[in-house]
């Protein structure tokens, strides 16, 4: 009974985190500027910013749970960014405009995990 | 649009892309294969949704919600970052590489399986 209990739990949590992750993205973009995908880059920046402050916490001070992080994580963070959103828009850009745009998603999306690591450290 | 919030279709396409990327065995820090490999599928899908005419609500909760979901960006940049602090430069640029030009093939190839169909 209890076995059962425990495998289901982390699909519940992952559920719910990827619920919220794909909706707050959506309305991230309905909010940004028209003419570049200015919203997924915002995401994928935030996003990847905000796994690397999780994950470096993790492994730093390992305060927070494991539930914590597959809700937030694999849930949350993993649904809020998207890759395939971000290879759609690069290949219906111009050449020059998708060079700037992976350019800055890739350069700004490590940078950010870079800080995040950078928090985490200060943090603990 | 019908009288249902289109929020709500994302979230729930979004809960299900979340679900299966958990599934396929995507797991942060487990290695680059397995973000690779819904990457790569996640841009083929959401490249064939988006070349073919279906209803906004099919690609609000296919499109933006399952493989917007199903797919990230944000453990693909851990994994690379990580690949970097480990000094395997070779390892993070393939990554990098094979992530970005299998999403952007895989996106071409839906959208040329979509003109077929």
């Amino acid at each position: 009974m209890s076995d059962h209990a425990h495998r289901v739990e982390p699909l519940v949590l992952v559920a719910l985190g990827g619920f919220a992750g794909a909706t707050c993205r959506y309305l991230v973009d309905l909010a940004a500027p028209v003419g570049f995908p200015w919203g997924t880059l915002a995401v994928n920046v935030v996003g990847s910013f905000l796994l690397g402050v999780l994950l470096y916490e993790s492994r730093l001070v390992g305060a927070l749970s494991a539930e914590t992080r597959l809700v937030v994580g694999t849930g949350f963070l993993s649904s809020f960014t998207t890759y395939s959103t971000f290879a759609v828009e690069t290949a219906a850009l111009g050449p020059t405009l998708a060079v700037v745009n992976v350019a800055a998603n890739y350069a700004l999306g490590l940078l950010a995990v870079l800080a995040g690591r950078l928090l985490a450290r200060v943090v603990a | 649009m019908p009288a249902v919030d289109p929020v709500l279709f994302v979230g729930l396409g979004g809960t299900a892309g979340a679900l299966a990327r958990h599934l396929v065995g995507e797991r942060i820090e487990r290695g680059t294969r397995d973000t690779l490999l819904v990457n790569v599928v996640g841009s083929f899908l959401l490249g064939l949704l988006t070349a073919l005419a279906v209803p906004e609500v099919a690609l609000l909760a296919l499109g933006t919600g399952f493989c917007g979901a199903f797919t990230t960006f944000s453990t693909f940049a851990f994994e690379t970052t990580r690949l970097v602090e480990e000094r395997d430069l070779r390892g993070a640029a393939l990554n990098a590489g094979l992530n970005l030009g299998g999403g952007l093939a895989a996106v071409a190839l839906g959208a040329l399986l979509a003109g077929l169909l």
